[in-house]
């Protein structure tokens, strides 16, 4: 079966005829961290997919936004998350 | 897998509530938590216009999307970082949204504010590309909403989001974010307007769940910058937690919320100025916004820290 992945997007091969859940657990994917789609549909992990079935697992994090300002450097307690040797 | 309400064939299963819902129920499910957000937090009134952050991304279209169905006077508001085609296709997904349902939407343009695109800050900066970005977003909003008469900015945060910035923030002790922490932040000077989460129940794997099932042409790949962001790792780290333990970043954020920020308002004593330059809000004389502009203007870094942007 066909397993279209994003970010990048591509393809990969794996067998099929067993569970969704079974096919993330190889691919190393969580399942917390993805839509699966087959054709127009949202299937979820317990279902069957065939060998002629093509998935795609949609990655469903966003992020990089709105990290906190750094704090002013007279109240920055801990400048760095690195610690010095004792 | 069943549908926890009518026992149909579900479409998406929910492990932090040991539920599954079908398609229906599942959207019923997903506008019930964004009313409850708003009642709960009293984020808007019914009658009040709303300045809604959309970015083109699956959260802030999907917010849109519920308050536009739910009857709310909104407005759009896209801020164009100029980040490559990323901007240039985010823009288009929002202007398709809004001409689609007819509702108005402003776009502001990051280049024309600070002086350059985001690539450019981050260049001239040599600070992470999230940092300008995210300084110039919050500002930009609160400019925005205050020039057009808008009380209240929603963003699309969700529970991820939430759960990740609280993470960042205990890992370091950031005892000035603790208390800033929360789904609703309301005015506290003339020119700070209201900003609300209503997704802040929601998990991004829902958010992502109601824009595909809606059929909403959202931006799927990722800001380009955003590779090696932080707050990415945070939310792996906090992703693993969960796939171990289903409901790990709900009773972290939630129980933060209802039981730990009480205790970090009562720490938190700000004084507010209005920045010599420009007027905005500022813990100091200028504020970090104008300082970017600055920094930018001259196109050579600058060491130091600033004034900590109160937006």
């Amino acid at each position: 079966m066909k397993v279209v992945l994003r970010n990048p997007r591509r393809e990969v091969e794996v067998p099929g005829n067993r569970r969704v859940k079974d096919v993330l657990r190889e691919l190393n994917i969580l399942p917390e961290t993805v839509l699966v789609i087959r054709g127009d549909d949202l299937i979820t992990a317990d279902q069957q997919v065939s060998d002629g079935d093509t998935i795609e697992l949609r990655p469903v994090m966003s992020g990089g936004s709105e990290p906190r300002p750094p704090r002013p450097a007279h109240l920055r307690l801990y400048p760095t998350s690195r610690h010095p040797l004792p | 897998m069943k549908c926890r309400k009518c026992g149909s064939a579900a479409v998406l299963e929910l492990r932090r509530h040991n539920a599954a819902f079908c398609a229906p129920d599942f959207l019923e499910f997903f506008r019930n938590q964004i009313r409850e957000a708003i009642r709960k937090y009293r984020m808007f009134a019914r009658d009040e216009p709303v300045l809604v952050a959309v970015s083109g991304g699956k959260d802030s279209l999907a917010l849109w999307d519920v308050l536009i169905d739910e009857g709310y006077r909104t407005t759009g508001l896209y801020l164009d970082l100029g980040i490559f085609d990323y901007s240039v296709e985010s823009r288009a997904k929002c202007e398709a949204f809004a001409a689609a349902r007819g509702v108005p939407l402003l776009v502001r343009r990051v280049a024309d504010e600070v002086g350059a695109p985001v690539p450019v800050i981050k260049a001239v900066t040599r600070r992470p590309p999230c940092s300008g970005c995210g300084l110039s977003k919050r500002y930009l909003l609160n400019r925005a909403a205050l020039d057009e008469g808008l009380p209240v900015v929603a963003t699309g945060h969700n529970l991820d989001d939430e759960a990740a910035t609280l993470f960042g923030s205990v890992m370091h002790w950031q005892m000035d974010a603790l208390p800033r922490q929360s789904p609703a932040l309301p005015s506290t000077h003339p020119k700070l307007v209201r900003r609300v989460k209503p997704l802040y129940r929601l998990s991004e794997r829902e958010t992502a769940a109601y824009a595909f099932l809606r059929r909403i042409d959202y931006i799927v790949d990722e800001c380009p910058f955003a590779a090696g962001a932080t707050s990415i790792a945070h939310k792996e780290t906090l992703n693993r937690l969960e796939d171990a333990s289903p409901g790990a970043k709900h009773n972290f954020l939630f129980g933060f919320l209802e039981k730990a920020r009480p205790a970090f308002e009562r720490a938190e004593a700000v004084v507010l100025n209005e920045c010599a330059r420009c007027g905005q809000v500022t813990t100091g004389t200028v504020c970090a916004f104008c300082k970017l502009a600055d920094q930018v203007k001259r196109a050579a870094p600058v060491a130091g820290g600033g004034s900590t942007p109160v937006l």
